[in-house]
């Protein structure tokens, strides 16, 4: 798999957050995902096609509006690559520990 | 139609008979589904279906609505052990198309109510069932659980 285009398009934190946004609420219209956002429709409208090209996002049609979904089979499959079957139980202890521990200063 | 709840996509390098097989034949998905072995009556419309492990027993029951193969399969799942699920049946299709040398399979999972525990849990299972059988396909190795 390349995953050149999963990392090039997740190394900007305007489309990570573009993704955080979908995690919230899936299936967003280009419209909705601007709301409140300081980026013009035409930026975030570039950073979903790069996000579409990596396969991070998913786009259904309804009627003429595009629905956009986040997809994350790619980062599954990063995961996949890297974390050894026995080492998942215990990499996900520690993620669980940060997120508990650090829940006062920031949210999860 | 509401819209979807989830929608997963990927692509794999197989012919779409290749992953309609995969997908729909016991065998195959009990590599790829750690463990599950996902049974019906030849994917036809109208037979029942379940997802069953020897370690898990039947995970899913459901039946499928549509099957159009390779293209296009839609069952209903509904989950045997979910305590404080107040979810009748969700529906879960799988689209077959084929995009250059790769064919793309989408997955989308329905019908699911607000905030279900249900919900949480397959947003959990779909990415990595996915991966593990795109890595079948294309290496000969799927995934295997952790323990």
């Amino acid at each position: 798999m390349d995953m050149d285009p999963v990392f090039r398009a997740l190394a900007d934190p305007s489309r990570r957050a573009l993704l955080d946004r979908l995690h919230t609420e899936n299936g967003q219209t280009l419209g909705e995902l601007c709301e409140g956002l300081t980026m013009s429709r035409q930026a975030v409208s570039k950073h979903l096609v790069l996000l579409e090209e990596a396969n991070l996002v998913a786009v259904v049609w309804r009627g003429r509006e595009k629905l956009h979904y986040l997809n994350p089979v790619p980062i599954a499959e990063i995961a996949d690559r890297w974390i050894g079957k026995f080492e998942r139980a215990r990499v996900k202890a520690l993620v669980d520990l940060k997120r508990e521990l650090e829940s006062d200063d920031e949210k999860a | 139609m509401s819209d979807p709840a989830f929608v997963y996509v990927v692509y794999i390098r197989a012919t779409p008979a290749r992953i309609w097989d995969a997908l729909t034949d016991p065998d195959q998905t009990e590599k790829f589904w750690f463990g599950g072995r996902f049974k019906t009556d030849g994917a036809r419309k109208g037979s029942d279906l379940e997802l069953w492990s020897e370690q898990r027993g039947v995970d899913f029951t459901g039946q499928i609505l549509e099957s159009d193969p390779p293209k296009k399969l839609v069952w209903t799942f509904q989950h045997t052990r979910e305590p404080d699920s107040l979810d009748g049946a969700t529906t879960v299709s799988y689209e077959l198309e084929v995009m250059g040398d790769d064919t793309r399979l989408t997955v989308t999972h329905d019908g699911f109510l607000d905030n279900s525990s249900l919900r949480r849990g397959v947003s959990g299972g779909w990415p990595r069932i996915l991966s593990s059988l795109k890595s079948m396909l294309e290496t000969g190795a799927p995934l295997t659980r952790a323990a």
